[in-house]
C-alpha cells in the first residue's frame, strides 16, 4: 500500500520537489564515494581471479568481455543496490523511525502535511533514479579497475581491452544493466520507510527497523535480482 | 506586547456552528491492547472556550488530543468539530480539515533539520497564494508574540526546553486557527517557565479567540487560566473578578467562565466542570487528585 501511495502521489499535487532533489544529493552525490571505491577493486578483483584461468586457455584477451559482462549484467546492479542499501536503507529508516519517536510525523499530520507524499515519495523518485545512474558510474570505474589490472599483471593493451569490453555488451545486457537498479531503487526505499514508519519502542525500535531495513531490503534486492536476471535473460534469449 | 492580527473571515465562519459546541464528543472510546484506555467519553467544548484536560498518567488525555484532531480513530463513538464528524472523513479530507487546527505536541515536535523559522513557516509554505515576503513578515510577527524572534534561525537542537515549547506554540497559532490543541505544554518544565508557556496561552485565548483544549498534569496551569485574562485596554493580565468577569469572546451567554476542567479517571470523565467548582468540590477523589497535584 505504502509503495502503490508513494507512486500515486506523483501524478497528483502537491509536489516535493525540492525534497526530492535533496534526497537525490543525499543518496547519489552521497553514495558516489563508497561505489566509486568498491567497484574499481571488483572490477580489479574480478581480473585478478578470471585471468589464471584464461592464461591457462591462452584467452587472455577475454579478460575484457568477461569483465564487462559479469559487470553490466549482475555485478554492478546488485553490488551497488547492496551498498546503497547498507547506507540509505538504513539512514531513511532511522531518519523516519526518529520522526515517528519524536512525534514529528503526527506533527506534520497535524499541519495538515500528507508524511507518505512528504517523506516516501522523494525518497522512492530519488533512489529510483539515482541507483541507475549510480550503476553506471560503477560499472564504468569497474571496468577502469579491471583494465588497470589487466594492463600491469596481464600486459593486455588499452584497445584490446576496451574494445573486447564493449563489443561484448549487447542491447539486453544494457537494458538489464538498467531495469534492474529501478526495481531495487523501488525496493530499497519502499523497505527503508515502510521499516522507519512503522517504528515502535523508542530508540531501541529505531535500532531495529534500521537493521530490519538493511537486512530485508538486501535479502529481496537478492532474490528478486534471481528472477530478474532469469527472466531478462529469456526475453533477450539468451536461455531457454 | 504584540498583538497578533485578527483571524480571516473564512477562517471564523469554518470554526463557529452558532448555537453548536466547537468540539464535542459522544460516547467515545478506544483501547489498544493492554485494555481499554477510554471507555464511553463524551463532553462539549464551546467558542472561546478553554477546555483543561487533567487526569493521571495513562488516562487518555493525549489520546482525546490526538482523536480530536483526528489523528487517531475511535473504536467506537462520534466525534464533532468545528461542525465535521471526523467519523465520515478520509484521511485527505482530515489532512485539509487540520489546517483549520493548531497542535502543540508535549515536546513540541520541532522539525529538527528545519530552522525555527522553517519550521514556523511549515503550513504557510504549504498554501499556494502566500508569498515569501508575506511568509517572512507573519513568521516573524508571532515569533515575535511568543518572544522567540531572536532564535528564528537558530536549529531546535539550539534551543531549551521552554524555548522548543514556544516555538511549537508560535508554529501552531502561525495562521491563526480557532482551535488549538496544547498537549501537556508545561511537561518537564521549570514552574517560571511554566508560566510563560500559560501565559502564551492565555493570550492565545484572550487575544485571538482560541478555542483550546489542554492536556496537563499541573493544576496550576488550570488555576492560572481561570483566574487571569488579559486586558486588551490596558495589555496587561488582569485577575478575573470572584463573581466573574465574563470574557468578550464567550459564545455561551450562561457561561461565566471561558475556562473549565474535565478530570479523566479510568478511562471516563470524572468531573467536568468550572475550575472553582473543582476547587471547592466535597469529592473524596477530586480533592486528593487535587492535593496531590500541587
Amino acid at each position: 500500500m505504502l509503495a502503490l501511495q508513494s507512486l500515486a502521489n506523483l501524478f497528483t499535487p502537491p509536489q516535493y520537489w525540492a525534497d526530492t532533489l535533496e534526497q537525490m544529493d543525499s543518496i547519489g552525490v552521497g553514495s558516489l564515494p563508497i561505489v566509486v571505491i568498491t567497484s574499481f577493486f571488483i572490477g580489479g578483483v574480478m581480473v585478478l581471479q578470471t585471468s589464471a584461468q584464461f592464461q591457462r586457455f591462452g584467452e587472455t584477451a577475454l579478460t575484457g568481455d568477461a569483465v564487462s559482462l559479469a559487470l553490466v549484467r549482475e555485478l554492478g546492479p546488485a553490488i551497488t543496490a547492496l551498498l546503497v542499501a547498507g547506507r540509505n536503507a538504513s539512514g531513511i529508516a532511522s531518519e523516519l523511525g526518529s520522526m515517528i519517536v519524536t512525534e514529528q510525523v503526527d506533527a506534520m499530520r497535524a499541519l495538515g502535511t500528507d508524511p507518505i507524499r512528504k517523506l516516501v515519495t522523494p525518497r522512492v523518485v530519488a533512489m529510483v533514479t539515482m541507483l541507475p545512474l549510480l550503476v553506471a558510474v560503477a560499472d564504468f570505474v569497474g571496468l577502469v579497475g579491471g583494465f588497470l589490472v589487466a594492463y600491469f599483471t596481464l600486459r593486455l593493451g588499452a584497445v584490446q581491452f576496451w574494445t573486447r569490453a564493449i563489443d561484448a555488451l549487447e542491447f539486453g545486457d544494457l537494458v538489464q544493466g538498467i531495469s534492474k537498479p529501478v526495481i531495487f531503487g523501488f525496493i530499497i526505499s519502499t523497505v527503508g520507510c515502510f521499516q522507519g514508519l512503522r517504528v515502535k519502542g523508542g530508540t531501541q525500535g529505531v535500532g531495529r527497523a534500521t537493521t530490519s531495513a538493511v537486512v530485508i531490503s538486501s535479502v529481496f534486492v537478492l532474490v528478486v535480482d534471481f528472477f530478474l536476471a532469469k527472466f531478462l535473460l529469456f526475453v533477450f534469449g539468451k536461455t531457454s | 506586547m504584540t498583538r497578533l492580527a485578527r483571524p480571516a473571515p473564512e477562517q471564523e465562519r469554518a470554526a463557529t456552528v452558532p448555537g453548536e459546541p466547537l468540539i464535542a464528543f459522544k460516547d467515545v472510546r478506544i483501547g489498544f491492547d493492554e485494555g481499554d484506555v477510554l471507555q464511553g467519553v463524551s463532553f462539549e467544548v464551546w467558542p472561546g472556550e478553554t477546555k483543561i484536560l487533567l487526569g493521571e498518567s495513562g488516562s487518555g488525555k493525549t489520546l482525546i488530543m490526538k482523536l480530536a484532531a483526528g489523528l487517531t480513530r475511535p473504536d467506537s463513538g462520534r466525534i464533532w468539530v468545528m461542525g465535521h464528524d471526523l467519523g465520515d472523513m478520509s484521511e485527505k479530507e482530515l489532512l485539509d480539515f487540520r489546517r483549520h487546527l493548531g497542535f502543540v505536541f508535549q515536546e513540541g515536535a520541532l522539525f529538527d533539520s528545519l530552522t525555527v523559522k522553517e519550521n514556523v513557516a511549515f503550513r504557510l509554505q504549504e498554501e499556494k497564494n502566500v508569498s515569501d515576503d508575506q511568509i517572512e513578515a507573519r513568521v516573524r510577527e508571532v515569533l515575535r508574540f511568543v518572544e522567540m524572534e531572536a532564535a528564528i534561525d537558530s536549529y531546535p537542537a539550539e534551543l531549551s526546553g521552554g524555548m522548543r515549547r514556544r516555538v511549537s506554540i508560535a508554529r501552531a497559532l502561525v495562521d491563526q486557527p480557532p482551535v488549538v490543541f496544547y498537549d501537556s505544554p508545561t511537561a518537564g518544565l521549570d514552574p517560571v517557565t511554566s508560566q510563560t508557556i500559560i501565559t502564551l496561552v492565555l493570550r492565545g485565548r484572550d487575544l485571538q479567540g482560541v478555542t483550546s483544549l489542554l492536556a496537563t498534569h499541573r493544576v496550576q496551569d488550570a488555576f492560572g487560566l481561570a483566574s487571569f485574562r488579559l486586558d486588551r485596554a490596558m495589555g496587561q493580565l488582569v485577575r478575573v473578578q470572584e463573581n466573574g468577569d465574563p470574557p468578550a469572546n464567550s459564545a455561551r451567554p450562561e457561561q461565566s467562565t471561558p475556562t473549565n476542567v474535565l478530570i479523566l479517571r479510568d478511562g471516563q470523565v470524572y468531573f467536568d466542570g468550572e475550575v472553582m467548582s473543582l476547587l471547592h468540590s466535597s469529592d473524596e477523589y477530586v480533592k486528593n487528585f487535587l492535593q496531590s497535584a500541587e
